[in-house]
């Protein structure tokens, strides 16, 4: 459990925009095999940048400025992502790390049923298997997720949310892969339907042992299901530290202002919101004003 | 000050599926109170009802049964009585990236709430207004922000927007729906903080539709949880979320995120 699965090594990404942005700062951290590292952070702070930029899935006007995403195989060798041809890239990806995309309800497509969807990868990537056995597998893997395999001929409209966001995961378990990164994967679903899909992502983690980036802004949710968690702001991980540290001993002053901005469910914490009003909870949300201005 | 009263509700949509037809009852007997200064808190999943109630209470929607009583008077179906009935009872959205026009500015979307209940006023009164909303919603500097288009703002600062916006006709009834779920989690609580200081300044009545159980605790008197149309439980805030009495509630409590939980079990 404890070699590293993929090495993060100062990475920066910059979106060549007037004025420059710069992204991702100098971003460095060790994803461990089998581990659930989650990724927090505000809308805008770089999380999503980091995590397409790892794939080597960003388009211009972002670019990799510096650092390298060091992949290290099962089997014991390592690939470095910056170095693949884009052949070798279109082979990698998936295979090695998958992702569950932000609005992943929304990324199937809708005019092909769930079947050509799920044959598309391993035609793509395996093409010497089967037919019969591909069909085989595809049922399989929509079982493993709770769903009937009898859905396989569906379309996406025919499922619900929950529905479509299992089956979105089971695509990106279908290679195996080593890594799966989640980018806001259960975001737009309701409580009840989110509490099942995180069971349903512990028992194939356990299962599989594949490890997890798990992104979100919901500190209270990554708190629960991750091993680590670091706190990203402005593009730079401001902290990093295993799940119960992070909560009982927070070392960053912004860490500390996330954890104070839930409310909690059977404590008094929270309770302020209906006291009087605090300018400093919106502080964060205060409009700039300056050089933006047109 | 104002009274909402809402009286066995009940809804029904026809379902039409090639020539057969089936009705869904999406509220069933619904009734509950909503006073001036008290926030009710409407729980539940998704499809459990929830919307269609605000839809009902503003009049998109008519219900098939029940009434929805204004004050004790029935709700006019036309006219200025209705007219008087959506000035009163005003709505905040869940998105606020889709709730305001892209096209026009802040100041804008404040103006025509204003103007339309108002149509005597001046220009500049009504531009002093604006700024005034703009502030009791602490987007300041007022007078640059109501220059702005909604593109140029957070999610956040989008969302306190459309509070001012619900706020212009002087309304006595709030209905907020999910005001929160579709910001970052950081300034959830400031937004609510600012909903509940408006409604003491206001003597609002607030109905307060959600499915995060931890916010509608601390920020409501009062919780009514919906469970496929029908309200299964109902108490004072701490009562429902501390003692939950019905199996569905206490689903749904399970399924809330409570880090407290998990680092319990993994301290041991």
């Amino acid at each position: 459990m404890s070699h590293p699965v993929l090495t993060v090594e100062n990475f920066s990404v910059d979106y060549l925009v007037d004025p420059v942005v710069h992204a991702v700062k100098d971003v460095s951290f060790e994803l461990k095999r089998g581990e659930v590292l989650g990724l927090a952070g505000e809308s805008g702070c770089g999380k999503s940048t980091l995590a397409y930029g790892i794939v080597r899935l960003l388009k211009p006007p972002a670019m990799i400025t510096t650092g390298h995403a060091v992949f290290h195989s099962r089997e014991g060798y390592d690939i470095d992502w910056g170095d693949l041809s884009p052949e070798d890239l279109r082979a990698a990806r998936w295979d090695k790390i998958s992702m569950v995309f932000q609005g992943a309800m929304n990324s199937l497509n809708p005019v092909i049923s769930v079947r050509d969807q799920f044959e598309d990868i391993f035609e793509t990537h395996r093409p010497e298997m089967k037919k019969k056995e591909r069909r085989e597998r595809c049922g399989d893997l929509l079982e493993r997720v709770g769903v009937d395999r009898a859905r396989l001929n569906a379309y996406p409209h025919e499922l619900s949310g929950g529905m479509r966001q299992r089956v979105m995961i089971a695509m990106a378990m279908a290679l195996e892969p080593q890594i799966m990164i989640m980018d806001e994967p259960t975001t737009a679903l309701d409580v009840v339907v989110q509490r099942e899909i995180l069971r349903e992502i512990t028992r194939l983690r356990d299962e599989l042992g594949f490890a997890v980036i798990f992104i979100t802004h919901d500190l209270p949710l990554l708190l629960e299901i991750s091993d680590r968690i670091a706190v990203m702001r402005h593009g730079e991980i401001v902290e990093l530290g295993n799940a119960l540290d992070l909560y009982t001993n927070p070392r960053h002053e912004y860490t500390r202002q996330l954890l104070a901005s839930f409310p909690s469910l059977t404590g008094d914490r929270g309770s302020f919101v209906r006291g009087a009003m605090d300018d400093r909870l919106l502080a964060l949300d205060a409009v700039s004003v300056g050089e933006e201005q047109s | 000050m104002t009274t909402l009263e809402v009286r066995s509700l009940v809804k029904d949509y026809r379902l039409r599926d090639g020539l057969r037809t089936s009705t869904l009852r999406a509220v069933n007997d619904v009734s509950f109170t909503l006073d001036h200064s008290r926030t009710v808190a409407l729980v539940g999943q998704s499809g459990s009802g929830k919307s269609t109630i605000a839809k009902l209470l503003l009049q998109l929607e008519h219900p098939t049964s029940g009434e929805i009583l204004l004050d004790g008077k029935p709700v006019a179906r036309r006219g200025s009585g209705l007219a008087e009935y959506r000035r009163t009872v005003q709505m905040v959205f869940q998105d606020p990236f889709a709730s305001l026009n892209p096209f026009h500015t802040v100041g804008h979307h404040l103006e025509r709430p204003i103007r339309l209940h108002h149509p005597r006023m001046t220009n500049a009164e009504v531009h002093r207004r604006v700024l005034h909303l703009l502030d009791r919603v602490r987007l300041s500097p007022a007078e640059n922000v109501a220059q702005r288009r909604p593109h140029e703002l957070s999610g956040g600062q989008r969302q306190r927007v459309a509070i001012a916006r619900a706020l212009a006709p002087e309304p006595g009834v709030l209905i907020a729906d999910e005001p929160v779920s579709m910001l970052d989690v950081s300034i959830r609580l400031g937004v609510l903080n600012l909903l509940a200081t408006l409604q003491r300044e206001e003597d609002l009545g607030v109905l307060y539709i959600t499915h995060d159980l931890a916010t509608a605790r601390h920020f409501s008197d009062e919780i009514l949880v919906m469970y496929k149309g029908e309200i299964v439980e109902r108490g004072p805030a701490d009562d429902v979320i501390l003692n939950p009495r019905h199996e569905y509630t206490k689903t749904l409590a399970d399924a809330a995120p409570n880090p407290e939980r998990r680092l319990g079990e993994l301290r041991r």
